[in-house]
């Protein structure tokens, strides 16, 4: 491309028009009018070209909303005419919360395990750890966030059996808090594939882009800030907590909610861990669903009705993480801290 | 207050007391020690997980404990949120470590050339009933997820980098500060968040719609390697964009308005000056973004379905990547019951492959980088 362009457009209007644009102007404008750029084809395709590019962009999320939506009609239909037709017989609206409920649950769990590791690794990568050794130990949490998800998903099944001692020993002592209750007759999930392992494998997931978003706003913090907090003689954490933790306030509240948005729509590391069933307080036993497990276990077997139902699933989903995900942009944006 | 006290009263002295360098790991150690002899009395022997917890708030306690006894409560603060902080790091590379352990260990025990070179074309249960009897070799094979898997992504690529590096280029070059340039930043922003399932749900969408319009009763027709490649193209799309756009904000303007001067045009001092500046840059984050995509399984499940056998054609028929395949045969072996297995280790060996070409493409991304970055002048 390059080469062709040059040999057919070069020979014309590089040498033949610059010389004429560039000596003509002052004589041929007593007006006072400034010169006109002289606009070629070439400029003119390859910014149209651009344009399109991104015109493109803003089709294409229109888009997944539109065809979306396209494919939901047939649910949309039967919940108006008939909505006993949905899965679970009571109607679109009772069988999407519970997925819903499911979603966040999980996801808030890996959140709250997730953040304060993510904010210790920032730290400790930015603040705490030698120098040259930094930046190797950046790589180490890219390489967590390289590995795809579904080796996460063998890996958890690989392990999950090994959760159910700790499982037991939860409901034993903590029995009494809703979230670690046993079943009706004492006993925890035998295969460790409850929602709370999924939800932990999840906060590994998460981990690394909360780490990186941190990362990069405590590395903005002001460097004469933190230098006046140690020249006053504060102890390195007390610097922190002066200097670095104020400045990064709105980006770990973004960087968190990115975070979230990632949880919400991870897939398969839920719909390969988790045994799934009805909505339960407990996350020791068996049960509950997300929203992106549910269309990923039943979707391949899926055909009329339950396929439009699943991709009405999809769209409730892709509502969620958008305005989580415009959320935290919009926090970015506000506090004009350049993040992500 | 103690030390500030005496500083006052002896000014000669203008140091505070300190512990030896060496006492953090002599501490850590000790408490280590301290745990497993802890666990074998009242636990009633070796358990990792245990030791692990016991010596981490062993640790703490005496640090926090030593210090405040002879540094002074302040200090004491920092060495415990230092130890603190430092120990986040390390939990977090235990997964890690595992992952990759688990992954090389079981992949590795189960790889072998006839598994790369084999489809699951007349894969039976029976052969793996005898494979886990210990009568025959590993049955079946991944070669048509590996097919699958380039030519998806070759093909998500073939549509996303240019829509990608020309969005970028209009961001940078044309789009100055206008109001369509930030709603495509907040969009592509925006975009980068969409989860990937529901990307495939839309590729799936968009294409089952085309095909009723185009020819109605032709069901399933939708699922082919094409529509999953449209899906992870809206995936890529938004790292492209934000890696290439990064990269050319980094070209220093008086490059450009050296090439204007010189009244070389706009689009030209583009595709001489300013992306032949940036092409490593460009390029590193395209295999990222390649290393990214690679791995999905969601969007692929939805809009490529799962191939037990090889398919070259991108526009028609069930397609299978790597990590579908993994799905597919851990979830849904061959043979069930004890045989199940087999399929397992199918499942491992195509994941170490999976990571295996994951690393390399993240290793490929900073050579690039490293290699065919422009020679700064200085």
């Amino acid at each position: 491309m390059p080469t062709s362009t040059q040999i057919t457009e070069s020979g014309p209007t590089g040498p033949g028009s610059a010389p004429e644009a560039g000596p003509q102007p002052p004589a041929s404008n007593p007006g006072g009018t400034r010169p006109k750029a002289v606009v070629r084809p070439g400029d003119r395709i390859f910014s149209a070209a651009t344009l399109i590019a991104g015109i493109l962009i803003l089709l294409i999320l229109a888009g997944v909303a539109l065809f979306l939506l396209a494919q939901s009609k047939d649910t949309i239909a039967a919940q108006l005419s008939d909505p006993t037709q949905i899965t679970g017989g009571r109607g679109f609206f009772s069988y999407v919360w519970p997925l819903v409920i499911g979603t966040l649950i999980s996801a808030a769990i890996a959140l709250v395990v997730a953040t304060p590791f993510a904010l210790g690794i920032a730290l400790f990568t930015t603040h705490m750890a030698p120098r040259r050794l930094a930046p190797m130990l950046g790589y180490v949490i890219d390489l967590l966030a390289a590995i795809p998800s579904v080796v996460y998903g063998l890996w958890g099944i690989a392990l999950a059996g090994n959760l159910t001692g700790f499982y037991l020993w939860l409901s034993k002592w903590f029995g009494w808090i809703p979230i670690f209750a046993p079943a009706a007759d004492g006993s925890v999930s035998q295969t460790g594939r409850t929602l709370l392992t999924a939800s932990l494998v999840l906060s590994i997931m998460i981990l690394p882009i909360i780490t990186s978003l941190t990362r990069e706003i405590f590395l903005q913090t002001p460097r004469l800030q933190e230098e006046a907090a140690l020249a006053l003689g504060a102890t390195r954490w007390e610097m922190i907590r002066m200097a670095v933790l104020p400045f990064g306030r709105s980006g770990i509240v973004s960087a968190t909610m990115l975070g979230l948005g990632r949880a919400l729509g991870e897939t398969m590391a839920v719909a390969m861990i988790l045994s799934p069933g009805v909505l339960t307080a407990s996350l020791v036993v068996s049960g509950n669903q997300t929203i992106a497990s549910e269309i990923a276990q039943n979707f391949p077997e899926a055909a009329g009705l339950r396929l439009s139902e699943l991709i009405t699933v999809g769209l409730v989903l892709f509502v969620i993480t958008l305005l989580v995900n415009m959320g935290a942009r919009a926090i970015v944006a506000r506090t004009s801290v350049k993040g992500s | 207050m103690t030390t500030a006290d005496t500083a006052i009263a002896k000014p000669a002295k203008l140091t505070s007391k300190q512990l030896p360098q060496a006492t953090p790991w002599v501490v850590a150690t000790a408490s280590i020690v301290l745990a497993i002899v802890i666990g074998f009395v009242f636990f009633g022997g070796f358990n990792v997980p245990v030791v692990a917890v016991l010596a981490g708030l062993i640790n703490m306690v005496a640090v926090f404990v030593l210090s405040a006894s002879y540094e002074g409560r302040r200090k004491a603060v920092d060495r415990v949120a230092t130890t603190v902080v430092t120990s986040t790091f390390v939990l977090a590379c235990v997964p890690l470590i595992s992952l990759l352990w688990l992954t090389a260990s079981k992949g590795g025990a189960a790889i072998s050339g006839d598994l790369l070179s084999r489809t699951m074309l007349g894969m039976k249960g029976v052969l793996d009933q005898q494979y886990v009897a210990g009568e025959a070799t590993l049955a079946g094979g991944f070669y048509h997820a590996i097919v699958g898997t380039v030519l998806i992504t070759l093909a998500a690529c073939v549509i996303s980098i240019p829509i990608g590096v020309l969005t970028a280029i209009y961001l940078v070059e044309y789009a100055g500060k206008n109001r369509l340039g930030r709603a495509i930043t907040f969009l592509v922003d925006v975009m980068t968040g969409i989860p990937s399932i529901v990307a495939g749900l839309f590729a799936f969408a968009l294409f089952s719609t085309v095909a009723n319009v185009l020819m109605p009763a032709s069901a399933g027709i939708a699922k082919t390697g094409f529509t999953a490649a449209v899906a992870l193209s809206v995936l890529m799309v938004p790292i492209v964009v934000r890696n290439t756009e990064e990269i050319l904000r980094l070209v220093p303007m008086d490059l450009r308005e050296a090439s204007y001067a010189l009244g070389v045009p706009k689009w030209k001092t583009i595709m001489k000056i300013v992306l032949p500046t940036s092409v490593s840059g460009i390029l590193s984050g395209v295999t990222i973004a390649i290393a990214r995509v690679i791995g999905e399984t969601a969007p692929i499940m939805v809009t490529a379905g799962f191939a037990k056998t090889l398919n070259w054609n991108l526009f028609s028929g069930w397609m299978s990547t790597l990590p579908t395949y993994i799905y597919d045969s851990q979830l849904r072996p061959v043979s069930p019951g004890a045989a199940a297995l087999a399929s397992s280790e199918r499942a491992w060996a195509a994941a170490l492959v999976l990571v295996l070409l994951v690393m390399v493409l993240n290793l490929l991304a900073r050579i690039i980088a490293k290699v065919l970055a422009p020679k700064s002048g200085r």
